[in-house]
């Protein structure tokens, strides 16, 4: 475990909105080849903390630190989350945000953008290499529709995709940006058991056979347990607890943090 | 259907009551008596039953229609028919002889007519690159087109330059104008951005009527130089006819590098920034770059056709540039159809010619301007033709059709 490289290092990450502290000194590591989870009850920061990662919130306080493989540190603090994407690091968001009006194809396309590099003067000319390269990126996203089960779809408006193969899409196109590190927020929310069970196959097929490390929030404890190792915990704003599986199911805190949720909604 | 026989029926004795005042009871002050005019009314009662029937047949037709569209994602028959590639090159060829032969067939007014729709068809292809493709909601766009129109003006009147020459000078001025206007509005979004623009415009009026020694303030330039063939004397009939050409020209131009850039890895980035902007850039895209490019783009096709507006007018003041104008720019491009181009023309053509072919009716001409604007946004708020998909062929899909 030891020797694993370390890919995202996160320490004491804090995030303020005017009073409110929504994430507060969380630390964070994720190796290579790992499926780390951050769960959490809702409101916990878990969204958050993902935006001040990806460059989307800049962060009050803390350090992001990227250790991309044969190249030097980067620290993410207060980039663009363009940058972000570019040096390696792509997300999916929890309420999913596919552009709706393009096809299920140019959805995943536009992830090649930032691997491409045809500007306005050529795409008008549009000489020889232009071509090549817009054929390359259609065939790659195609191929990325494979591998999520999206082939068929490819020229659907992604906004008529029932919404399981939403989030799969959201995943593709995320994929295509060729990260080594994948954000997944809450990619299981609003899927049926079997669906669940689909999408737990695929994360752990991109985890090996890609050789993406994962970051995936979810908010319901159980469906993390048997693909992620490890596990953070949040509960508001705080990292109350984090470690293998068995550990965190063990863990008073945490059950704490969930049962005290479950009352709540009883109520 | 009885439902709605009824609530016509209902709405049309309701107007009855209301407009009976009105149309019903005359006094006339001569004979000292009161009319009652029985026909008027009927002709109130029964046209309003008429319309109100009328809307709420389209209205339900409208909301199967949209079931359908749900079930299937059926498309109107015009669209298919868009779609289908060799009935597209047919038709544009088509189209192309007609526009050619146009000025031999008809006369002076009839080219002079179709030059201004020329116009406004690269005006509004221009504004589809910032408000159709890239979403950047934009009312002030008249301003590139007097950028072009007085910087030919300007140095055509000081520095003697031909129209040739500052055709692409009109343009590239154009640009620089949307970089500039670019920059302070990146971070705006929606009525922010509209109510920015919209000052843009202003502006640009306001500083052309008041700086005098630069701009000859609201009286405008005159004498501008006609475009020049070979240094030829021209009279103004075929000096129209030219024009005409040049015009036809830069159409077919500003379709074609338009047409490329839409369906290139920048045009898929503006569609994707307007589609949602978040994503956008977490997908790694940047979003400066890209909104200043929509709109530099955008403006670069009104700069250019500017110089082309000055030189066939031979004169310009501010008074050709006011909020009106980007008003017209901005609905050709709404009622014809949001990042369509086809769209866009047919849109530009039926603003533009209409008015001019139904003069007795100018005097409706604004009420029946917005009378379209609403019947269309309830009706058909994608614009006449929507943005067509881009087919993409890849490997795969060629073998199966091989095999199939
Ligand atoms: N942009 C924002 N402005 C103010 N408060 C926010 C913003 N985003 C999130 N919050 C607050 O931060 C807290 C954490 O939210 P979030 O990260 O979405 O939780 P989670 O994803 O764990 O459910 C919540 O109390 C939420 O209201
Ligand atoms: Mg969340």
């Amino acid at each position: 475990m030891a020797e694993k490289h370390k890919l995202l290092e996160v320490k004491g990450l804090t995030m303020d909105f005017g009073g409110l502290r929504a994430v507060d000194s969380v630390s964070l590591e994720v190796h290579e080849g790992e499926i780390a989870a951050l769960i959490g009850p809702n409101g916990a920061g878990k969204t958050t903390f993902f935006n001040c990662v990806t460059g989307i919130y800049n962060p009050t306080k803390g350090d992001i630190l990227l250790h991309p493989k044969g190249l030097p540190t980067r620290r993410l603090n207060g980039l663009k989350p363009n940058k972000v994407t570019e040096m390696g690091l792509a997300r999916t968001f929890q309420n999913i945000r596919l552009f709706s009006d393009m096809t299920v194809l140019e959805n995943v396309m536009i992830g090649r953008h930032c691997r491409t590099s045809a500007g306005i003067f050529r795409s008008i000319i549009r000489d020889k290499s232009v071509r090549r390269e817009e054929q390359e990126i259609v065939e790659s996203s195609y191929q990325l529709l494979k591998k999520v089960g999206l082939a068929e779809f490819a020229n659907e408006f992604a906004k008529n995709l029932p919404y399981g193969a939403q989030r799969r899409l959201e995943i593709a196109r995320a994929m295509a940006t060729e990260p080594f590190l994948l954000l997944l927020d809450e990619p299981a929310a609003g899927m049926n058991p079997q669906e669940t069970a689909e999408l737990d196959q695929l994360i752990c097929r991109i985890s090996e056979e890609e050789r993406i490390a994962i970051l995936l929030i979810e908010h319901d404890m159980k469906l993390v347990m048997n693909i992620s190792n490890p596990i953070y915990v949040m509960e508001y704003g705080k990292k109350i607890a984090e470690g293998s599986p068995q550990e965190i199911k063990d863990n008073p805190k945490v059950i704490e943090a969930y049962l005290g949720e479950e009352t709540e909604e009883d109520a | 259907m009885l439902k709605d026989f009824k609530q016509s029926i209902l709405i049309s004795i309701w107007f009855v009551f209301l407009t009976f005042p009105l149309m019903a009871v005359r006094v006339n002050t001569t004979e000292q008596m009161v009319e009652w005019r029985w026909m008027t009314i009927l002709w109130v009662a029964i046209g309003s039953f008429v319309l109100s029937y009328a809307w709420r047949y389209f209205l339900a037709k409208k909301q199967l229609k949209k079931k359908d569209d749900e079930e299937g994602g059926k498309h109107s028959k015009l669209q298919l028919l868009m779609e289908d590639m060799n009935f597209r090159y047919k038709a544009m060829g088509v189209l192309l002889v007609l526009a050619l032969v146009f000025p031999l067939v008809f006369d002076t007014y009839q080219n002079t007519i179709m030059i201004s729709a020329l116009i406004y068809v690269v005006l509004g292809l221009g504004l589809n690159i910032s408000v159709g493709l890239a979403g950047l909601l934009d009312l002030g766009y008249v301003a590139f087109f007097a950028v072009g129109a007085y910087s030919y003006a300007l140095l055509n009147y000081h520095f003697d330059l031909g129209f040739w020459t500052i055709l692409p000078v009109g343009g590239i001025l154009g640009c620089l104008f949307g970089v500039v206007l670019g920059f302070p509005i990146l971070r705006l979004r929606g009525d922010y951005l509209a109510i920015v623009t919209l000052g843009f415009g202003m502006i640009i009026k306001v500083v052309l009527e008041n700086w005098s020694s630069f701009s000859f303030g609201p009286s405008g330039i005159a004498n501008i130089d006609k475009p020049g063939l070979f240094g030829m004397d021209m009279n103004i009939d075929s000096s129209t006819i030219y024009i005409y050409y040049i015009m036809i020209a830069l159409v077919v131009f500003t379709i074609l590098i338009t047409n490329r850039l839409k369906n290139s890895r920048i045009g898929r980035a503006w569609i994707a920034l307007r589609e949602d902007e978040i994503a956008c850039v977490a997908m790694g895209i940047d979003m400066a770059r890209t909104k200043l490019s929509a709109y530099a783009l955008g403006a670069f096709w009104a700069g250019m056709v500017g110089v082309l507006f000055a030189a066939k007018t031979t004169f310009i003041n501010p008074a050709s540039f006011t909020f009106m104008e980007s008003a017209i720019i901005l609905s050709i491009v709404v009622l014809g159809g949001m990042g369509s181009i086809l769209g866009v023309i047919l849109g530009a053509f039926i603003l533009i010619l209409l008015p001019e072919y139904l003069r007795a009716f100018s005097e409706y001409r604004m009420l029946a301007f917005g009378a379209a604007m609403v019947l269309m946004m309830i009706f058909r708020p994608q614009g006449i033709i929507s943005g067509i998909r881009t087919k993409y062929e890849y490997k795969e899909l060629k073998e199966e059709t091989d095999n199939g």
